[in-house]
C-alpha cells in the first residue's frame, strides 16, 4: 500500500475500486535491459475464472512478462497489480503468497527431493511453523476428534502405549508443526493424484520421466494455493496425446477456480483452450482478444503464423 | 585404471543403499532395539577391551595418544561436522570460515569462566567481587550458544546475498578475522598468550576435581558424545519438517524456491545461525577439557579440515558427515606413520572424493515418507490424466 503513495516511478492512476472482474492488471509495464526493450508498455488485464493465451514468436517476451509478474525481474516503469494490490516491488515469496504461481520453461523442480516433497514445498508456504515449532514444538493446538492417535492394537503394550499417546495430545493437544506436516503431506498427495501422478509420489524428482517431471511442476505450483496460475510453455516436448490430456488437466484447473495464464507454441493447444489471447511481439502487445478474431488479425498472423494459408 | 575404481565404487554404493532400504523395511522396534545397541556401544567404547577390537584402540601402538582423549576429539569434530552440513549440506552455503564460530565458543567460556581472563578481572574490579569469582560453567555454555548464534546472525545478514563463490571467500575471511582479532586484541584475550584455567562441570580445573579431571578423559567423552546425540536429535527433527524441506529447495534452486514461497534470506540466515550456535558449542566443550586456549589453535587448516569432513563423509547425510568426521579425527593418531602426512592425505582424499564421487562417501538421501496406507491408493491412480 505505501508502496502507492511513495513510489515516485508509479503512473498516476486514480485509485478508484478496481472491478472484482479483473485478477491481474498489467499496466503500462516497460522493462528496459541496458539498450534492450524486452517489454515495451504493456497493458492487459487477465478477468477471474479464464484461461488466457499468451503467445507470440520467440523472443517476443512472454517469459519476461511473466518473470515480472512474479518479482523475479522489477519494471523500469509501469505496474502490475493483483486483485487491486500492487505486485511490482514485492519479493518473488510475498507475490506468492498473494495467490500468484508459476511453472518454468525449462524445467525447475527440486532434483534430489521426491515428488511428493516438491509439492510440499508448495503447500509450505501456507503454513507458520519455522526453526522454533519445529524444534520444541511447543505451539500446541487442541485436535479435531478425527486427528487424534488412534487406539488399534487389542491388547498388550502396544495398546497401553497407543492410549497414553492418545490421553497426551487430548490433555496438553497436537503441535501445530505435527498438524501443519499431516495436511502439508495429504494436501500434497491429493495434488499428484489431481495431475495424474501420485504412483511414483516417492521417487526423486530427478528420476520421474518428462511427462511427469512437468505435470510435477504444475502440482507444486498449485500447492501454493493460488488464485493465479502462469503456465510456461507447459506442453513444450508433448505427443499429441499427452497435449490433449494437457488441456483436459488444465480445464479441470480452471474448473477448481484457479484463473490460468498461458504461455504456448502449439497454436493447436492454444486456440482450443483458452478463452481469449494476447499476442505479443518485440516486446510490445500487437493483439488481444478471442481466440477466432486474433487468428484471423493480420497483423498476428504477418508476426507469427506465417502465411495467411496456414492460419489455423 | 579410474574406471575400474569407479566400478568398484559404484558395486560400494550399490551394496550401500540396499543396506539403507532394507534397514528401514525392518519393523520400528527392530530399528530401535538397534538404535539403541548402537549408542550403548558408542557409550561403552572408551573401555572398549573386546578381543579382536582392541586395535582399535589408539593406545594400542606404542606411543599411542590416550584412547578416551581420541574419542573425545572425534565426537567433537562430529558436533562440528553434524553443523556445518546444516550449512554445507542442506542450505548449500559453502562456508569456509568455520572455525570463526568454534572460537567464538571456545573464547566465550575462557572469556567468562577463567580466572584468568580480563575480562573476568575487571568484572572482579568493577562489582568488588572476590578474585575466585568467574561465571558459572553451565552459564558459560549458554553465553557460548547464544554468542555463537549472534555471530552467525550478524555474519549472515549482510554476505548471504551473496552466492556460491562469493559467499565463500567472505566466511574464509571471517575464520581468519576472528582468529587475528584473538590475537591481537591483547587487553581482552590475552593475545598469543592464551587463556588458562577455563572451568569445566566441576569448576576451574584442579587436581580435586573428582571427574572431569585432567587425566581421566572418559567423562568428557561421555559428555561430549551426550550432547552430539541431543543435538543429532534437534537437527533430525528440523531436517524432517518445512524448514528442511525449505533448506533443500534454497540448495536444489534458489529462484524456483522464491518463486514456490519460500523466502530464501530468512531460512539461509536460520541454518547459518544454527550452523553456528552448533560450530560454538563444538568450541566451547573443546575449551572446557583442555583447559587452555591460543589462537594458534583456530587456524584456516583446521577450518578446512571440517569442511573435508563433510565433503568426504558426505554432504546432506547426518551419518555420512558423522563417520567423515570420525575418519579425519582418528586415522591420524591410529596410524602414527601417516599423522605428518595428513594435510597431504586429506588433500588427497577430498580430490579424489570429488573425482570419483563428488556426493561423499556415504550420499544423502531423502528418507521416503511412509505412505503405506496410501501406497496401494497410489497404484490404482491412474497414470494419465
Amino acid at each position: 500500500m505505501s508502496d502507492e503513495t511513495n513510489n515516485p516511478v508509479a503512473p498516476k492512476i486514480p485509485t478508484q475500486p478496481v472491478p472484482a472482474k479483473n485478477l491481474l492488471e498489467i499496466d503500462d509495464v516497460t522493462l528496459r535491459f541496458g539498450g534492450v526493450v524486452a517489454l515495451n508498455g504493456i497493458s492487459f488485464e487477465i478477468k477471474e475464472g479464464e484461461i488466457l493465451g499468451l503467445i507470440g514468436p520467440n523472443g517476443a517476451g512472454k517469459t519476461t512478462c511473466f518473470n515480472v509478474m512474479t518479482g523475479v525481474y522489477k519494471p523500469t516503469s509501469g505496474a502490475v497489480r493483483f486483485r487491486g494490490e500492487r505486485v511490482t516491488g514485492r519479493k518473488p515469496h510475498q507475490i506468492s503468497r498473494l495467490g500468484i504461481s508459476r511453472t518454468f520453461q525449462n524445467i525447475r523442480l527440486f532434483p534430489e527431493m521426491s515428488a511428493l516433497e516438491n509439492v510440499m514445498v508448495g503447500t509450505d508456504s501456507r503454513h507458520k511453523t519455522s526453526v522454533p515449532g519445529a524444534l520444541f514444538r511447543l505451539y500446541r493446538v487442541r485436535p479435531k476428534e478425527e486427528e487424534l492417535p488412534q487406539v488399534t492394537a487389542s491388547g498388550g503394550i502396544v495398546r497401553t502405549w497407543q492410549q497414553v499417546r492418545r490421553g497426551f495430545a487430548k490433555t496438553f493437544g497436537l503441535s501445530r508443526h505435527i498438524l501443519e506436516e499431516r495436511a502439508a503431506e495429504d494436501k500434497a498427495m491429493e495434488l499428484l493424484r489431481f495431475v495424474g501422478i501420485a504412483d511414483r509420489a516417492n521417487d526423486e524428482a530427478r528420476n520421474l520421466p518428462y511427462g511427469y517431471q512437468r505435470r510435477l511442476e504444475i502440482a507444486r505450483a498449485l500447492g501454493t494455493e493460488p488464485k493465479l496460475l502462469c503456465l510456461d510453455e507447459p506442453a513444450a516436448g508433448f505427443n499429441p496425446a499427452e497435449k490433449e490430456e494437457l488441456l483436459g488437466l488444465i480445464r479441470r484447473i480452471r474448473d477448481k477456480g484457479v484463473t490460468v495464464l498461458l504461455i504456448e507454441h502449439d497454436m493447436r493447444l492454444v486456440m482450443g483452450v483458452t478463452d481469449r489471447i494476447v499476442v505479443l511481439e518485440f516486446g510490445s502487445k500487437i493483439a488481444d482478444g478471442r481466440p477466432e478474431e486474433v487468428s484471423r488479425d493480420p497483423r498476428v498472423i504477418a508476426a507469427y503464423l506465417g502465411e495467411p494459408a496456414d492460419a489455423a | 585404471m579410474i574406471d575400474k575404481i569407479r566400478d568398484l565404487d559404484r558395486r560400494r554404493a550399490g551394496a550401500l543403499h540396499s543396506v539403507g532400504d532394507r534397514w528401514r523395511a525392518l519393523p520400528k522396534w527392530q530399528r530401535g532395539l538397534t538404535f539403541v545397541a548402537f549408542v550403548a556401544f558408542i557409550y561403552y567404547l572408551p573401555l572398549l577391551g573386546i578381543p579382536g577390537l582392541t586395535w582399535l584402540r589408539t593406545d594400542s601402538i606404542s606411543g599411542g595418544s590416550n584412547w578416551a582423549g581420541v574419542l573425545f576429539t572425534c565426537a567433537v569434530y562430529v558436533l562440528v561436522a553434524i553443523g556445518l552440513n546444516v550449512v554445507i549440506g542442506l542450505a548449500g552455503l559453502l562456508d569456509l570460515g568455520y572455525i570463526g564460530f568454534f572460537a567464538i565458543g571456545a573464547y566465550a567460556v575462557a572469556l567468562f569462566g577463567s580466572v584468568n581472563s580480563p575480562v573476568v578481572k575487571w568484572f572482579q574490579a568493577e562489582f568488588d567481587l572476590p578474585p575466585t569469582w568467574a561465571v558459572t560453567w553451565a552459564i558459560c555454555a549458554f553465553i557460548a550458544l547464544v554468542m555463537a548464534l549472534i555471530s552467525g546472525v550478524i555474519l549472515g545478514w549482510p554476505t548471504l546475498r551473496l552466492r556460491g563463490d562469493y559467499l565463500a571467500i567472505v566466511t574464509l575471511g571471517f575464520g581468519e578475522i576472528i582468529r587475528i582479532v584473538a590475537r591481537n586484541m591483547e587487553g581482552v584475550t590475552r593475545g598469543p598468550q592464551g587463556i588458562s584455567a577455563i572451568p569445566g562441570p566441576e569448576g576451574p580445573p584442579s587436581p580435586d576435581n573428582q571427574i572431569f579431571g585432567l587425566i581421566d578423559i572418559k567423562p568428557w567423552y561421555w559428555l561430549a558424545i551426550t550432547v552430539v546425540l541431543l543435538m543429532v536429535f534437534a537437527v533430525r527433527r528440523l531436517e524432517n519438517s518445512r524448514v528442511g524441506r525449505s533448506w533443500l529447495a534454497i540448495r536444489e534452486d534458489e529462484d524456483a524456491a522464491a518463486v514456490m514461497g519460500v523466502y530464501p534470506f530468512k531460512f539461509k540466515l536460520w541454518a547459518f545461525a544454527i550452523g553456528a550456535a552448533l560450530g560454538g558449542f563444538a568450541g566451547f566443550l573443546f575449551a572446557s577439557r583442555y583447559a587452555f586456549i591460543d589462537p594458534t589453535q583456530f587456524n584456516v587448516n583446521l577450518s578446512i579440515l571440517f569442511v573435508a569432513m563433510v565433503v568426504v563423509g558426505g554432504s546432506g547425510n547426518m551419518v555420512g558427515v558423522s563417520v567423515g568426521a570420525v575418519l579425519l579425527a582418528y586415522l591420524p593418531e591410529r596410524f602414527r606413520e601417516i599423522a605428518d602426512y595428513r594435510w597431504l592425505a586429506f588433500g588427497l582424499a577430498m580430490v579424489l572424493v570429488m573425482i570419483l564421487r563428488p556426493q561423499g562417501l556415504i550420499p544423502s538421501k531423502r528418507r521416503a515418507r511412509e505412505l503405506k496406507d496410501r501406497a496401494a491408493e497410489a497404484e490404482e491412480a491412474p497414470a494419465h490424466v
